[in-house]
């Protein structure tokens, strides 16, 4: 690890500040993700901010139609939360599946979707349930704030301060762990709302995406064999040591029909 | 007498009170005064000329004390590391053993081989100047795969090895082989690859030097399991200081598995270095550094054949293998492949003709060694898996097969095609013990659940025997080991009767603290907890050879055994005095010396006081002190063998295999504490699955690069991978030893990638398979299942 200043602001605005006048300076949340990079010596930021002492960052609210969740809300408690388990059970099942123990009670839903990891979980369940991201300055829909391979529709400064799930009629994830990392080679998350559903996948390709054809298909029959026969294209999906892109792509299929059993269930 | 626990009971281990504390010593808790931090730059390219090394900025840079090249190597005139065994080809050309130098020199032969020594006040100081210093290579292309090495054409590792070829070696009647061959009604054929492995244990490697200019005297701690063969291979071979002048410890050590059986260069640079800079030195590896440094393991590809008679007899056993040694040879490498592998493939069965040709390749890849069963469970593997291949074309039931050829109790000793005889075994009775254990007769029911959940089920069978207890040093020398192979043991008994023992093992996971003392407290009647074993200091300890190929019992023990045996004899001298009877009078039982037929007697403690205090002693033909030292040299390998039953449901349509249940029933001799083997066995056996559904050590052909780096990348297994095993023990005592014992490290590891593969395949036979790869992953499974363009269960 390379040496950095540490900062611990109190308001949000400080931190932000902080942000835009140290260059290359970093936000640390859980640390999940960013402490191994340091410790790699692969990232070298001059500062580091620590977003642990912002009040109201942490914790889960129940408005009704939507359940928000603070950025600094770790994977262990929304895994736990009896309302996001009353209300949204694939939610809380897609946090309990994070990595291990240690990491759950570390790791942070705002870190989780700002780091946007290919093949990280909370993606899918952010783009599947069509979730609000809440920042500093701004509310962005999920469509338009995944920009593939860890890029976000972040700006310098920004900061994510909850993100705000509408509560869907039905919604399952299901998620074929990466032999080695955990995290996922695939990972489907299928949410049904009154309007229709939406399908999205992660750790098949660069970045999360949505499966309109699927989303089709569920929105007219919201049943495992409505998808069966929907391959999607191996185009575009990632190939490597663990699995080329037509196995990927097969297993979006398999994975998007457990998940919809899992919603049934 | 005391609290003896003695062999077959099953104490807590005395270690974990330490370990499971908090209060172990490893390697990176010691500091000494005025420590540095010494970080190793190592080569970024699988294949490169080294032109040049630009120190300037390195060591213009906060804190830098030196920085180390190869070139600083050359011009102190230092050795290169040696290799341990020197094998030969057929006509007894010897191996082809290039110079192994402790840092790079003219060439960097795979990612991690050492270029350069940074040693500053602080890691991080260490690190930032690592970083500063400017290192020209001419990149050159890589080879990987052993295949591609010897191929014509393909990138040159040495300018006087052609095709990359270290040594042609083979074993056995290759006419015989070829006879039996034509008189065969079937033979089978399998053609294999024994994927690479890399050990993982939990402490990564580390070092501490020291050089005390006082008494020109230095000390080197590292993670070893062998700290006198460390002194010995570095002082004497690289870096030319007396043996007297060196000490090495190896403290606590947090697993080993074989990688830490070697002597490494950052032993010798690390003690080289501490000189120069008159300051002690510490390097700790990182995980990832551990990836490309710590010898690698397995990594063979097989074409094998096996010609039987109509009715399913074995005639011969015909085996060609290329091996990969990585970049250079390694302190055991190019044994592994050969002496370890081709005469274990008799396995079980009386097959009377065997040959096997090994051509051991030199790669681009970090150097290959042992690494936990180190050839054993390749040689398993290929024959367990082939005798399937032939049961299933030959359309004879898997364990009938098996039956049909399997040497008979009454049988042993026998002597195999492949030089080494059998003292022992019972490998129908571990088979009919596992066929019960493991439930067979209802196998068909579970597969009928199985599949009406859409899963296929599948049993594995895997026979097998091992040899260990390296080894009969005058059977070792024929084969090309240039080192003793037996174990020392000291027991010093203190005045007070209580026992100190010095051992030339290693434990680091095994339990040694508690079996050896077990066998102490066994045969000297003292208590248990009176007994300390004392290792890992070649200053403490007379000598040893250390702790690899299931050795500690088999020969440590035995040494320990001879050494008590002989407190024994000196303290019936003793009481013979005391008690003023004739020594062949004297009796020894349960901690007391008495004459026979007589109530005349004298405790342990008795007799151990008088030796120390010899007021009352026959001074005259006696010397006080009871202290007795052994050295045991094993007469024969010992054969530990057994029966492992896998049983796997694979999931059609993610390819995914699960282990579901495991079983094996082991032969290993006297048991000293069950506890530990049982132990012992979970271990290897998941290992050994590891190897079979998990672990596998990618490189990319051309660049030479490690895929699989990292834990994010390289599937270790998980307790959550594996079912409740049940593990047995079906013990037929070793003729040899002195205690009946055979060992127990690395069966479990030997038997079990066999037996899982064969559950796989035999899950998946109705559909056309008749060999998987390992790992057996999900990816490869579908892959597998699509290519047979099989129907995949729909749902
Ligand atoms: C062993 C291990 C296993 C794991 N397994 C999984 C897995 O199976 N699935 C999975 O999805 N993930 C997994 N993870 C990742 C884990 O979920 C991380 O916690 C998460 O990706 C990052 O969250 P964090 O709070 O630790 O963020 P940090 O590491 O602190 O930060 C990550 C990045 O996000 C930025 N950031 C953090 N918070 C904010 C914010 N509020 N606004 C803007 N930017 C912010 C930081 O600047 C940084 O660039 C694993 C991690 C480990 C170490």
């Amino acid at each position: 690890m390379k040496p950095f200043a540490y900062h611990q602001p109190d308001q949000i605005p400080d931190a932000a500040k902080l942000l835009t006048s140290i260059e290359d300076s970093k936000l640390v949340a859980g640390g999940m993700t960013l402490i191994p990079t340091l410790k790699q010596r692969l990232a070298n930021p001059p500062a580091l901010v620590d977003l642990s002492r912002l009040g109201n960052l942490k914790g889960i609210t129940d408005d009704g139609a939507t359940i928000t969740i603070g950025a600094m809300t770790p994977h262990a408690v929304v895994a736990a939360s009896k309302l996001v388990q009353a209300k949204i059970p694939g939610l809380a099942a897609l946090a309990s599946m994070i990595g291990d123990p240690a990491v759950r009670s570390r790791g942070t839903i705002g870190g989780s979707v700002a780091n946007n990891d290919p093949a990280a979980d909370y993606p899918a369940g952010v783009l599947g349930l069509g979730a609000a991201i809440v920042t500093s300055t701004r509310e962005i829909a999920a469509d338009k704030f995944f920009l593939g391979l860890f890029e976000t529709a972040l700006e310098t400064g920004e900061i994510i301060t909850a993100i705000r799930f509408p509560v869907p009629l039905r919604a399952g994830y299901t998620k074929f762990k990466a032999p080695a990392s955990r995290y996922a080679l695939v990972g489907v998350f299928v949410a049904k709302f009154a309007d229709g559903v939406r399908v999205a996948v992660t750790g098949a390709g660069p970045g999360v995406f949505r499966v309109p054809p699927m989303e089709a298909a569920l929105s007219e029959n919201f049943d495992p064999s409505a998808i069966a026969a929907i391959k999607i294209d191996n185009d575009g999906l990632t190939s490597d040591i663990h699995a080329e892109a037509d196995y990927r792509a097969h297993l979006v299929t398999v994975m998007a029909k457990r998940a919809v059993d899992a919603a049934l269930s | 007498m005391g609290n003896v626990i003695g062999i077959g009971a099953a104490p807590k281990r005395k270690e974990d009170q330490r370990f499971l504390t908090g209060r172990g010593n490893y390697v990176s808790d010691i500091k000494r005064p005025g420590m540095t931090a010494g970080v190793f730059v190592r080569s970024p390219h699988g294949h490169a000329v080294l032109r040049g090394v630009d120190k300037s900025a390195a060591l213009a840079s906060a804190g830098v004390i030196a920085v180390l090249t190869g070139d600083d190597v050359k011009v102190e005139g230092l050795g290169g590391l040696p290799c341990g065994w020197g094998i030969s080809d057929a006509k007894g050309v010897p191996m082809k053993e290039p110079p192994f130098p402790m840092l790079a020199q003219g060439k960097v032969r795979y990612v991690g081989d050492m270029v350069a020594f940074v040693i500053a006040e602080t890691p991080e100081q260490a690190n930032a100047a690592a970083e500063l210093l400017t290192i020209d290579y001419e990149v050159l292309p890589s080879v990987v795969g052993v295949l591609e090495a010897v191929r014509p054409g393909a990138p040159q590792l040495f300018d006087d090895v052609p095709n990359n070829i270290c040594c042609d070696w083979e074993l056995g009647d290759k006419g015989a082989v070829e006879t039996a061959f034509r008189k065969a009604a079937h033979v089978a054929k399998l053609s294999l690859v024994n994927n690479r492995l890399i050990g993982n244990p939990m402490e990564p490697r580390a070092a501490i030097a020291e050089y005390e200019p006082g008494t020109d005297r230095f000390t080197l701690w590292t993670t070893s399991q062998f700290p006198h063969v460390v002194r010995f291979l570095m002082g004497a071979l690289v870096l030319n200081i007396p043996q007297h002048k060196l000490r090495v410890v190896a403290p606590d050590v947090g697993g080993g598995f074989g990688v830490k059986q070697f002597h490494y260069g950052e032993e010798a640079v690390i003690t080289w270095a501490a000189k120069r800079v008159k300051r002690p030195i510490k390097w700790v590896a990182s995980r990832s550094e551990g990836y490309v440094s710590d010898r690698h393991g397995r990594d063979h590809v097989t074409e094998a054949e096996l010609a039987l008679d109509e009715h399913g007899k074995f005639l011969a056993f015909r085996v060609n293998t290329l091996a990969n040694m990585g970049g250079y040879l390694s302190t055991f490498g190019p044994n592994i492949p050969t002496n370890l592998y081709g005469p274990l493939l008799g396995g079980v069965y009386t097959t009377p003709a065997i040959y096997c040709n090994v051509k051991v390749v030199f790669t681009n890849t970090v150097p290959v060694d042992a690494y936990r069963g180190a050839g054993r469970p390749e040689a398993t593997f290929v024959l367990e898996r082939i005798v399937d291949v032939a049961a299933s074309e030959m359309g004879i039931d898997r364990v009938e097969i098996r039956r049909r050829n399997m040497i008979p109790k009454e049988a042993y000793p026998y002597q195999t095609p492949v030089l080494v005889q059998y003292d022992s075994g019972d490998p129908m009775g571990c088979l009919d013990g596992a066929l019960v254990a493991a439930d067979v007769k209802n196998f068909g029911v579970r597969k009928a659940a199985s599949a009406s959940k859409g899963k296929f089920r599948g049993l594995g069978y895997s026979t097998y025997v091992e040899a260990c207890g390296l080894a009969p040093s005058r059977f070792a020398g024929r084969l090309g080991a240039r080192g003793g192979l037996y174990e020392s043991a000291t027991v010093r008994v203190h005045p007070t009767g209580q026992v100190t023992v010095m051992i030339g093992t290693h434990n680091h996971g095994q339990g040694h603290e508690t079996t050896f003392a077990q066998i102490v407290s066994e045969k000297l009647g003292v208590s248990f907890e009176d007994v300390d074993i004392v290792f890992g200091d070649t200053d403490r300890v007379q000598f040893g050879m250390g702790t690899y190929g299931s050795r500690s019992l088999v020969v440590g023990g035995a040494a320990l055994s001879k050494a008590t045996d002989k407190v024994i004899a000196k303290g019936k001298k003793i009481a013979a005095h005391l008690l003023e009877a004739a020594e062949v009078d004297i009796q020894f039982e349960a901690g007391n010396f008495s004459v026979a037929g007589t109530d005349r007697i004298k405790s342990f403690e008795e007799i151990a006081g008088a030796a120390y205090v010899p007021h009352n002693y026959p001074l005259e033909v006696l010397e006080p002190g009871l202290e007795e030292q052994a050295y045991y040299d094993p007469v024969n390998f010992t054969y530990p063998g057994g029966c492992h039953i896998a049983e796997v449901e694979v999931d059609p349509e993610t390819g995914t295999v699960t282990l579901v249940s495991y079983t094996a029933v082991d032969d290993v001799g006297t048991v000293i504490n069950p506890m530990i083997v049982e132990g012992q066995l979970h271990g290897g056996i998941v290992q050994g699955v590891g190897q079979a559904l998990f672990e596998n050590a990618v490189y990319d052909e051309g660049s030479g690069q490690l895929l699989s780096g990292s834990l994010m990348d390289y599937c270790m297994p998980r307790a959550d991978h594996m079912p409740m095993m049940k593990v047995a023990t079906h013990s037929t005592l070793c003729t040899h030893t002195p205690m009946g014992v055979k060992g127990c490290g690395e069966v479990g590891t030997i038997g079990s990638p066999a037996a899982v593969i064969n559950a796989v395949v035999d899950a998946l036979s109705h559909l056309g398979v008749t060999h998987v790869d390992m790992p057996a992953t999900p990816n490869r499974i579908w892959r597998l299942l699509q290519n047979a363009s099989l129907p995949v269960a729909a749902e």
